[in-house]
């Protein structure tokens, strides 16, 4: 019989398309990657509806971590150094008593957040900075009526950047409780702020509701 | 001459000793390279951030007194109370001596409650021409709105959110999204009343 001579062909495929792709794929993910900035307190946001983006210039971010801590931090607008930080600070020193030195002024302005109760606020600030990253804040005391310290922080911000525009921004933790949230929104009352923005991650909207609905133009 | 010898005097023989030079193939294995390839791809998706965070408005009112508190009608007040594990309590209109129309729900179930009650204060809004001109009138709102004979027919609908001490943040935000969700115009939150603060320990407790 004769035989048929079925040509031998090589297992080998060219791999070169399949890594162009691979590579692309890699080159797209590091354009739009943005690294999450450290966080120097881990907070879980809940999820909202809403779509407008967090503009975090000019802002005041008041954040409630896990187990109800309370920590500020102020953002000013990139790359100006306007000494907002330093007349917030200065203020916080005269009407708290506090007597800060300039150290701890610098210290204040480099610090990534603040929550720790003004009677060991300068003790805080004296700490270098690594040893403040390190440091087990308690955070500022909110929830005793009286005593809201919140309060005496948010009235030196509102002063240093007073005829500016000032975002409020609350963060809070899914698990933190709503007196902590409630004692935040009574601080920022007693200084007639009414109006402020609670940052959430974004969900769309539920279909078949009222707002599903206005958001796809039906009627 | 003045050139360098390489190897014998005959560059076209070879001699018994000198062996063929093996030709190398021009092909690389690829697949070290796929492997790290797909790695880092991994790697950036999931440490990237897709999402940016988002905001969401929220106007308080100023803290006022006794007697500037704005009325609410009862047949259109729902009163939405969160307590802890997520929970969700209510009443419609008045809360009456016995608790009796307090009831127990959770989150799923609060958006068919609100829907539903919304669809009720609608369907129950009487209808008056001549008041609703006045209204209108008295806002200027006639030439901007074509239909504004059914505008605003849900204005008698106020949820009053009452979040007691054990309601987590992720639920006064989850509630207060909901009013987004079904375009609820009027809500409030309000410290919650002793007697409610009862019922709930009441109803968590017997379970």
């Amino acid at each position: 019989m004769p035989h048929v001579k079925v040509a031998k062909k090589s297992t080998d495929t060219d791999m070169t398309p399949f890594v162009d792709v691979a590579f692309l794929i890699l080159s797209f993910f590091i354009m739009a990657t943005q690294f999450k900035p450290p966080e120097p307190v881990p907070v879980e946001t809940p999820n909202s509806v809403s779509s407008d983006i967090l503009k975090e210039e000019n802002a005041m971010l008041i954040t409630v971590d896990k187990d109800n801590k309370v920590f500020i931090n102020i953002n000013e607008k990139k790359g100006g150094n306007t000494g907002k930080l330093e007349s917030v600070i200065t203020d916080i020193s005269q009407s708290r008593n506090l007597n800060l030195g300039p150290k701890e002024i610098t210290s204040f302005k480099n610090a990534p957040i603040i929550g720790v109760p003004f009677n060991s606020l300068k003790g805080y600030l004296d700490l270098p900075l690594d040893n403040q990253k390190k440091f087990v804040a308690p955070g500022i005391p909110v929830l005793d009526t009286l005593n809201n310290e919140l309060v005496w922080w948010i009235a030196s911000v509102k002063k240093a950047f007073a005829g500016q525009k000032l975002l409020y921004l609350v963060k809070g933790d899914n698990k933190s409780k709503y007196p902590t949230f409630e004692a935040i929104i009574n601080a920022l009352r007693k200084n007639e702020e009414f109006k402020y923005n609670l940052v959430t991650s974004q969900e769309g909207a539920p279909e078949g509701t009222d707002l599903y609905k206005e958001r796809r133009g039906i009627k | 001459m003045a050139s360098i010898d390489t190897g014998g005097g005959d560059s076209h023989k070879k001699g018994p000793g000198v062996k063929k030079a093996k030709k190398l193939s021009t092909r690389v294995d690829m697949t070290p390279m796929v492997d790290l390839g797909f790695l880092l791809i991994t790697f950036f998706i999931f440490t990237a951030t897709m999402k940016s965070p988002t905001t969401m408005d929220l106007n308080m009112p100023k803290e006022t007194d006794q007697k500037d508190e704005t009325k609410i009608k009862q047949s259109g007040a729902l009163t939405i109370m969160l307590g802890k594990d997520d929970h969700v309590y209510y009443y419609e209109g008045e809360l009456d001596d016995k608790g009796s129309n307090f009831k127990s729900t959770n989150f799923k179930e609060i958006r068919k409650i609100i829907q539903d009650k919304k669809k009720d204060v609608i369907k129950n809004h009487v209808h008056d021409d001549k008041c609703e001109e006045i209204r209108q009138k008295a806002k200027n709102r006639i030439p901007q709105d074509p239909n504004w004979q059914n505008a605003d027919l849900d204005r008698d609908f106020v949820v009053v959110i009452k979040p007691d001490a054990e309601a987590t943040y992720k639920n006064t935000v989850d509630i207060l999204d909901e009013m987004t969700i079904n375009a609820v115009k009027r809500f409030a939150m309000v410290k919650i009343s002793e007697t409610e603060d009862a019922l709930i320990k009441r109803t968590e407790g017997g379970k």
